[in-house]
């Protein structure tokens, strides 16, 4: 081949490379009807109960319903539920179910049906294990209608009920719902706006859900997991793209609609695309944290877990897991998600103010401390974990703690978290996480803020003071009262440093400009949503 | 032939029976419990218990182990922890788009690696030669998913040539089919170029300095006979040794650059499966790697015989 043989070659190979349609990614026609989201992580088993990871509850809001839903207001408001009685001693609850409702198998929902859901749930879920605990009966009366007989009141029944914290009170046919709830189910039959396309689903590439047919939105203006929930799409195709960046450029490129959670470093690059939106995605944000063991020293001792809160700059800390955006972060001297009815500053000067590491420093020598290694747990495969871990080790250098760095992936330090044992015997004295907000607006879902001791979460901090106004705020009759609780119980847990807030943070979700009325929320609401 | 390629195969048993004790051993000893993870993070610890025993995590390893290789004598490679799909499945779900991959890949590669290299020695020591020694250090040295964003930045999001992610079937057709496969095989091939092209130089450089190619030369055989016939003919055994090997490169190398271009091969399978735990997954697949990695040794062999008549078995 000679030179201008060549040449002319390379100019075809081009033409043809840039003629459109060849090589371009492919948009069937009616691809309005189709909305392609990227959702924060793989969809890996689609067992809501079974599973409660966010992604999997994200997923379920789609092809189950709820009996109520929070609105925007986190006020339970009636979903699959037409109308409900209690009775004066608040001891009998009778719901009656909206007519006409429909699983995806065509079959009807009956009472039956919400029954045995409800009992699957209640096995699993905190609020329902408390149910659980008060229950007499829980009965089917008639198609539409059943019955809960309790032992002694449950304020909070509502909210149990229409929740959006993982695992919400997702209504199954009873043939399904009659699995252990420590097994997974092998059917997925809801009976929510879409259905779940089995046949399509990838796990790790690809989930796909069609558009129920004879699914029957309330008549209510949609708000969050309430209202009416009318699905402007034929199709909902979930793209799982693990790489942060490829789901940007996909978001640039057009092939996909909506991603939920862009990375940090690459949103001032999207918010320079005349293409892309780039808003807030959860307004009640993400606390960040991490946890102390309680059952091994050093941090079996209160001042020694004093002394780290006392030397904590939670600046420090957001900014190095959201980055300067002062817009996405803010310090947190409490426990309750910022914005909320319940959120309390009690108690929290030990995080307010200039850091004070030399007053740090004299607390953990009056702790007796004498230079134990703390083993400190820090995944490195989640950057939000690896940046509080970079944090914290300095942050214990700097008060003269000996640091054990363990850097390892959040699938080791999840079953390292779990284990009672000292640190030299595969245990472990601190590790970190993060907590979403809407996890943290009472203590119903809190499961991090109790003080149960051995029953507690990771940690195990043993203080009866929290436990008691945790039963103080679920007994609690008026809004005051739950405050008063709450406030008392935001002291205790910061008196005993039961674990340490490392501050609050937002972060973003990214969409095409031809997507409109995606609404911020704890979860990536799809009715809604249109597609120009 | 037919008793060696069967020998060939049989032996292959007590290759994968080590193969398959040694993964179920080291998965039993790593740290990580999927429980955990399918609890989620505000499962209490008694809710992890339950789950584990639910999925049979807590019996004695001799006893889980014995089940899992009895399984696989009935060609059961076991159930996905998370899914709860069997394994077979999810394999014949993702094994399409990295054979597609790979033959994309090997095809490019090879294509532009061999005349390369062959180019290469035949101008050894002038700047052609040092072009292509250059560009197999940057192969080796820059890392794929480095190749993958520069790619896709320029072919994908500035031109538009290509989309960023994603596979689509062959049976959608061969444009989209394609246009899926270029930048990951580019990327993919990147290394793999560097390594063909080089060892091509060297084998090819050895071979144009025997005495049968001044013979060649002195019949007044043309360059292209001399160096594709004669010379490239004599120095393939090697080369086709370095692409046999390659091939276990490409695999490799897929578990990156499917992750980069969200492919949903076996490569990014691996990864979740990894990062999630689920041991039957992984057992699986790295029995089914080690299968590839025997067969392509097996045909790399039979090659020979076709390449130097001089081989036999």
């Amino acid at each position: 081949m000679d030179r201008r043989t060549f040449l002319k070659t390379a100019a075809g190979s081009g033409t043809i490379a840039a003629a459109p349609g060849l090589f371009a990614p492919a948009l069937a026609q009616g691809a309005a009807k189709v909305l392609r989201f990227v959702p924060q992580a793989n969809l890996a088993n689609f067992d809501p109960i079974w599973g409660t990871t966010y992604v999997v509850r994200n997923a379920a809001a789609l092809v189950y319903d709820t009996l109520y839903g929070v609105d925007a207001n986190l006020k339970p408001q009636r979903q699959m539920v037409e109308s409900e009685e209690t009775s004066a001693d608040g001891l009998v609850w009778t719901f009656k179910l909206r007519p006409n409702l429909k699983f995806h198998d065509g079959t009807p929902v009956l009472a039956k049906d919400v029954v045995m859901s409800l009992t699957r749930w209640s096995a699993r879920d905190p609020m329902g294990l408390m149910l659980k605990g008060i229950q007499k009966e829980l009965v089917a009366v008639d198609d539409r209608t059943f019955r809960w007989v309790l032992s002694k009141p449950y304020p909070k029944m509502l909210l149990a009920l229409g929740k959006n914290n993982a695992p919400c009170t997702w209504i199954m046919p009873e043939r399904i719902a009659k699995t252990d709830p420590f097994q997974q189910i092998n059917e997925y039959v809801g009976s929510g706006p879409m259905k779940f396309a089995r046949s399509e689903w990838v796990p790790g590439a690809k989930a796909v859900f069609e558009r129920f047919a004879d699914y029957v939105p309330r008549a209510e203006p949609a708000s969050w997991l309430a209202g009416g929930k009318k699905m402007n799409f034929d199709r909902v195709e979930w793209i799982i793209i693990p790489d942060g960046a490829t789901a940007a450029a996909a978001l640039q490129s057009g092939e996909v609609d909506w991603v939920e959670q862009p990375l940090p470093d690459l949103v001032p690059l999207l918010r320079k695309n005349p293409n892309v939106n780039v808003d807030i995605a959860d307004p009640l944000g993400n606390i960040g944290s991490f946890r102390m063991n309680h059952l091994h020293p050093p941090f079996n001792n209160v001042k020694v877990r004093r002394a780290v809160l006392m030397a904590l700059d939670q600046e420090d800390y957001m900014r190095a897991v959201v980055g300067d955006d002062t817009s996405l972060w803010k310090r947190l001297p409490g426990f309750f998600t910022p914005g909320t009815e319940l959120y309390s500053e009690e108690g929290g000067e030990v995080l307010k103010g200039p850091r004070n590491l030399e007053a740090a420093k004299k607390l953990l020598a009056e702790s007796g401390y004498k230079g134990e290694p703390v083993t400190c747990v820090v995944a490195q495969d989640i950057p939000i974990t690896k940046a509080q871990g970079d944090v914290t080790a300095d942050l214990l250098k700097k008060i003269g703690m000996n640091v054990d760095f363990v850097a390892t992936d959040w699938g080791t330090t999840i079953a390292r978290r779990a284990q009672k044992t000292p640190p030299g015997q595969g245990g472990w004295n601190m590790f970190h996480t993060w907590h979403a907000g809407a996890d943290c607006t009472n203590p119903a879902p809190y499961t991090a803020i109790r003080g149960s001791g051995e029953k507690a979460w990771f940690g195990w901090p043993d203080v009866p003071a929290i436990e008691t106004e945790v039963t103080n705020w679920f007994e609690a009759t008026s809004l005051d009262q739950e405050k008063a609780a709450i406030s008392r119980l935001n002291k205790a847990a910061l008196d005993n440093a039961i674990f340490a807030p490392t501050g609050f943070f937002l972060v973003n979700q990214a969409w095409r400009k031809n997507v409109s009325g995606i609404v911020k929320g704890p979860l990536p609401f799809h009715w809604g949503v249109t597609k120009s | 032939m037919f008793a060696y390629i069967l020998k060939r195969l049989v032996s292959t048993l007590p290759v994968m029976a080590v193969v398959g004790l040694f993964v179920f051993s080291l998965l039993y000893i790593a740290p990580g419990d999927p429980a955990a993870i399918i609890a989620g993070d505000q499962a209490t610890p008694d809710d992890i218990a339950r789950i584990r025993a639910g999925l049979g995590l807590d019996r004695p390893f001799l006893v889980r182990f014995a089940e899992w290789a009895v399984n696989i004598l009935y060609g059961d490679l076991g159930t996905s922890i998370f899914t709860g799909q069997p394994v077979i499945y999810l394999i014949n779900q993702r094994i399409a788009p990295t054979l597609s991959l790979m033959l994309v890949t090997f095809v490019f590669a090879v294509t532009v690696a061999v005349p390369i290299g062959v180019l290469a020695a035949w101008k050894a020591g002038t700047w052609i030669d040092r072009l292509v020694s250059t560009f197999a250090v940057l192969g080796f040295s820059v890392p794929s998913f480095v190749v993958g964003y520069v790619l896709a930045y320029i072919f994908a999001l500035q031109l538009n040539w290509f989309p960023v992610q994603g596979y689509t079937p062959l049976s959608e057709g061969f444009g989209p089919w394609l246009g899926n496969l270029v930048l990951p095989a580019i990327t993919l091939g990147f290394v793999y170029i560097a390594l063909i092209a080089r060892i091509t130089r060297a084998t090819m450089l050895d071979v144009l300095q025997q005495d049968y190619m001044r013979t060649a030369r002195a019949k007044g055989l043309g360059k292209g006979a001399i160096l594709f016939l004669h010379a490239l003919k004599n120095a393939s055994v090697p080369i086709v040794t370095v692409i046999g090997i390659g091939i276990a490169l490409v695999i490799g190398g897929a578990v990156v650059t499917e992750s980069v271009f969200a492919i949903p091969g076996l490569g990014r399978l691996t990864i979740d499966a990894i990062l999630r735990r689920d041991y039957p997954v992984i057992q699986g697949l790295v029995l089914l790697f080690s299968f590839i990695y025997v067969l392509i040794n097996l045909a790399i062999d039979l090659i020979y015989t076709v390449l130097d008549p001089r081989i036999r078995y």
